[in-house]
């Protein structure tokens, strides 16, 4: 009776958001106000229906109620509570609702925070946001509908959630990730709704520019996260694969990037609205495309859900009336966008064209990596692989210009700049991160291995120049700790973005080119050093589980003869699976991971040992928080509370921008 | 700005749709995107001269395929899928089905390393460290298997990982029937 409420529901969301993207969308073209008021009640209506829906569900997970299909096939009575509850999203339907559920969020968040917008722009946005939810509804009622019954021959136990499913990481990496792919859809309605008008002004630009950052500070954190799942609990010692299913991740991020970029240039200076269109819509046709990509089964990859050609071709209608209907639109319209500003070839609105071009560049680069196997066997060429080199090589090109330009864009002005003005700081800067560099990597590594060179810096460019366009701007006018305390929160954001940036970049490439991967033998009580570590093995100790034998190994690591940590690994043999686990024991620092996994137990009581040392591999992921945290700060910056918007005109709040 | 540039995206996109819709027209069609054709079907496993992944020095050549149908697992560590694959292929070898390794452009350290940590299936361990083998078995990625009959001819390709429900649609009747030939 529960799960017929749940389904029961999930019908009338669609109802509703059926009715919310024509009845707003038609007031707002013949200027009728009470059919415009009814936007707001309509998405809060489809957002209630919805979160009911997903309640049920989860209640149907919390109860094993196996005499539902997606229950029983999804969850066991023996899993605890929250890892049933996680299960929901554990596979394709229920993730799915979760989808639909986080869409209908964002949307009762415009609703809710958009009370400074005219009515006709919020009608025009959330429609076209009901328009998207009416897609999806559609695809998991006909298609996917996580409600079904077994009934009336129900299973008395449930199956096995995947093992590798039943980690806390998983609770809160779908969501992450989710809250950022969906969360481009409010920049996708408010470019689309302003190309039904065909006014793209710069308030547009201001309206869409917190949420376009609050989608991309969760989707950054949700590629964090599961790179950093990946590398601890898999423990491949890996953080980042090129599967197809992380660049499709990825590729929205890239333009949720640029978009957020060349917003706020469309805002400031009213130029690149066409790009910045183009940009919105591609950012969530992109996380569409990923959805696409991950549940038909057209693409092969670990993380792959069970494919099925007619859930296929459904997203792929979908993605066609989306994706092509929107740039369509942006064919015909596109031409009437009028830029006002304008700009000489050497000023910031160029240098962030260059960055905006250079992160396309790496976007196509990794959608053609993705796709271009399956091209390839299409028209017949045969089988092609693309691996990973291909991605590194290109990533580390395109990111050399990339990086450079972005150390010098803050220091350069608006409309138009002189290259002498930043030519001292520039060249103060080089002879900073130069010297820095080489000497780092001399002093702290055996090798001079060009490529960490190189990274570094990359990575110590953008610091040092950020630290002099703040201490610029802050002796503007004031003293430098005065100055400081002026800067408003946008510019901070700024700074916690690029060095966020840099700190990922140095993580990343110390841990490229200077990790260590030992196997030894070792028997108990004796030592090996790697890279300054003194590894004793002190013993092994039994610690059998209800359906294994184990052992557990404990390793004394010392640096200099002081104590530095105790590792405990260990080992499983499941007697009736017939298979080892192993648990590796890592010790987490700020330059370095230390990391013990014990293999085979050779004759003679020793042991071949699995020994890795991973400099600074934390500050990939501590970079990524950095980022993140910058999206958080621009958002709580004082220009977008919208209540005060309400009655600010256009020229006002363009000098406003020009201010900042 | 010429209007005609503006069509650019979506004809790109419209291209795109095309591929994935023929594609998907090709899955339903049962061209599964795992299951690619091979020309080697038919014929008999190339000439090869690979050393065996443990034992440098201890060479196999073809005749390894004779004798008995078995399976050739093509992996590596590189490969996530794989890492997957193993659990099972452990199971199968344990209920006697033979299968032969193909470690396929990897570094002999970390393959040793990796069977001595997740148990080993096979009864030979090829090393195929510049992968050429692999190109002569016009392989596409890891994991790939091959079934192989008796007598060394390549009967059946298999792209992707093995696991319990393709191991029983497909595999192991076609597994069935090679032993039932090689017996008869």
């Amino acid at each position: 009776m529960i799960a017929e409420l749940g389904h029961f529901s999930l019908i009338v969301a669609l109802g509703l958001s059926i009715l919310a993207s024509i009845y707003p969308l038609y007031g707002a073209s013949v200027g009728n106000q009470s059919m415009m008021r009814m936007a707001r009640p309509l998405t809060f209506g489809v957002f209630g229906m919805l979160l009911l829906s997903f309640i049920v569900l989860c209640w149907a997970f919390y109860t094993n109620d196996f005499t539902v299909t997606y229950v029983a096939s999804n969850s066991n009575s023996l899993l605890p509570w929250y890892y049933r509850i996680t299960a929901v999203w554990g596979a394709h339907e229920g993730s799915l609702l979760l989808w639909v559920l986080i869409q209908a969020t964002w949307a009762a968040a415009v609703a809710m925070f958009s009370r400074g917008m005219p009515l006709e722009s919020v009608s025009r946005v959330l429609a076209v946001m009901g328009m998207i939810s009416v897609g999806f509804l559609l695809f998991i009622i006909v298609t996917s509908n996580p409600f079904l019954r077994t009934l009336p021959f129900f299973p008395v136990d449930g199956r096995d959630l995947n093992p590798l499913l039943q980690d806390p990481g998983l609770i809160i990496h779908p969501p992450m990730l989710y809250m950022g792919y969906v969360g481009f859809s409010v920049a996708f309605a408010f470019a689309i709704a302003s190309l039904m008008t065909g006014r793209l002004d710069t308030a547009w630009a201001r309206w869409s520019r917190p949420w376009t950052i609050a989608a991309w500070s969760f989707l950054t954190l949700g590629i964090a996260l599961g790179s950093w799942w990946a590398y601890y609990e898999l423990g491949w010692g890996g953080w980042w694969f090129w599967d197809p299913v992380e660049n499709a991740s990825f590729m929205p991020w890239l333009a949720g990037t640029a978009l957020m970029h060349s917003l706020s240039v469309t805002e400031k200076r009213g130029t690149f609205k066409a790009w910045t269109v183009l940009l919105a819509i591609s950012a969530f046709s992109l996380s569409l495309l990923g959805t696409f990509l991950v549940r038909s089964g057209v693409l092969v990859s670990v993380h792959a859900f069970a494919s099925d050609p007619a859930r296929g071709m459904f997203i792929l209608g979908f993605l066609v009336v989306v994706i092509g209907g929107s740039l369509l639109l942006y064919a015909l319209r596109g031409g009437q966008i009028r830029a006002r500003g304008n700009y000489s070839l050497f000023s910031r609105e160029n240098l962030l064209l260059a960055n905006n071009l250079l992160l396309v560049a790496g976007l196509l680069v990794v959608l053609i990596g993705t796709l271009l196997p399956l091209i390839h066997k299409q028209i017949g060429l045969g089988s092609v692989s693309i691996g990973v080199p291909f991605f590194n090589t290109l990533f580390t090109w395109l990111m050399i210009p990339f990086a450079f330009i972005l150390g010098i864009g803050p220091m350069v002005r608006w409309k138009r700049d002189n290259i002498s003005n930043i030519t001292k700081p520039m060249i103060i800067s080089a002879a900073i991160t130069l010297p820095f560099s080489f000497l780092a990597i001399m002093l702290f590594t055996d090798s001079m291995e060009p490529m960490a060179i190189l990274g570094l810096v990359m990575a110590v460019w953008i610091v040092v120049m950020h630290g002099f366009e703040l201490y610029q701007r802050a002796t503007h006018r004031h003293t430098f700790m005065k100055g400081l305390g002026k800067l408003g929160r946008s510019h901070w954001a700024m700074m916690l973005g690029h060095i966020g940036l840099a700190v990922s970049v140095i993580g990343m490439t110390l841990v490229s080119n200077y990790d260590i991967e030992r196997d030894v033998r070792l028997a108990p009580g004796e030592t090996i050093q790697v890279q300054g570590y003194d590894f004793n093995f002190a013993g092994l100790r039994d610690a059998d589980g209800p359906n294994y034998d184990g052992y557990i190994a404990d390793f004394n690591i010392t640096r200099n003869g002081k104590h530095e940590t105790t590792l405990h690994a260990e080992k499983r043999f499941y007697t009736t699976a017939g298979s080892m686990m192993t648990e590796a024991a890592i010790d987490s620092g700020v330059t370095r991971d230390l990391y013990v996994a014990m293999g085979e137990r050779l004759d003679d009581g020793a042991w071949a040992v699995r020994i890795y040392f991973k400099p600074f591999v934390n500050w990939i992921w501590f970079g990524s928080v950095l980022m993140a945290l910058g999206g958080v700060m621009a958002i709580s910056d004082k220009r977008y509370r919208f209540r005060k918007k309400a009655k600010v005109g256009n020229a006002k709040a363009a000098k406003q921008a020009e201010v900042n | 700005m010429n209007k005609k540039l503006l069509f650019v995206p979506l004809v790109l996109f419209l291209a795109l749709a095309m591929v994935f819709m023929v594609q998907l027209t090709r899955n339903a069609g049962g061209d599964d995107p795992t299951k690619l054709e091979s020309v080697l079907v038919g014929k008999p496993v190339p000439n090869f001269k690979l050393e065996d992944l443990v034992e440098t020095g201890k060479l196999y050549e073809q005749d390894i395929f004779k004798g008995e149908p078995l399976l050739l697992n093509v992996w590596a560590t590189w490969c996530p899928t794989c890492y997957a694959e193993h659990t099972y292929l452990n199971d199968l070898a344990s209920k006697g089905v033979k299968i032969i390794g193909l470690n396929y452009k990897d570094e002999r350290i970390k393959a040793v390393r990796w069977l001595n940590e997740l148990g080993n299936p096979y009864i030979h361990s090829l090393f195929d460290g510049n992968g050429m083998l692999g190109m002569d078995l016009g392989v596409y990625g890891a994991p790939e298997t091959f079934l192989i009959d008796a007598k060394g001819i390549v009967r059946y390709r298999h792209v992707g990982d093995v696991n319990e429900r393709n191991w029983a649609d497909t595999l192991e009747p076609m597994y069935q029937a090679l032993l039932e030939e090689a017996k008869g």
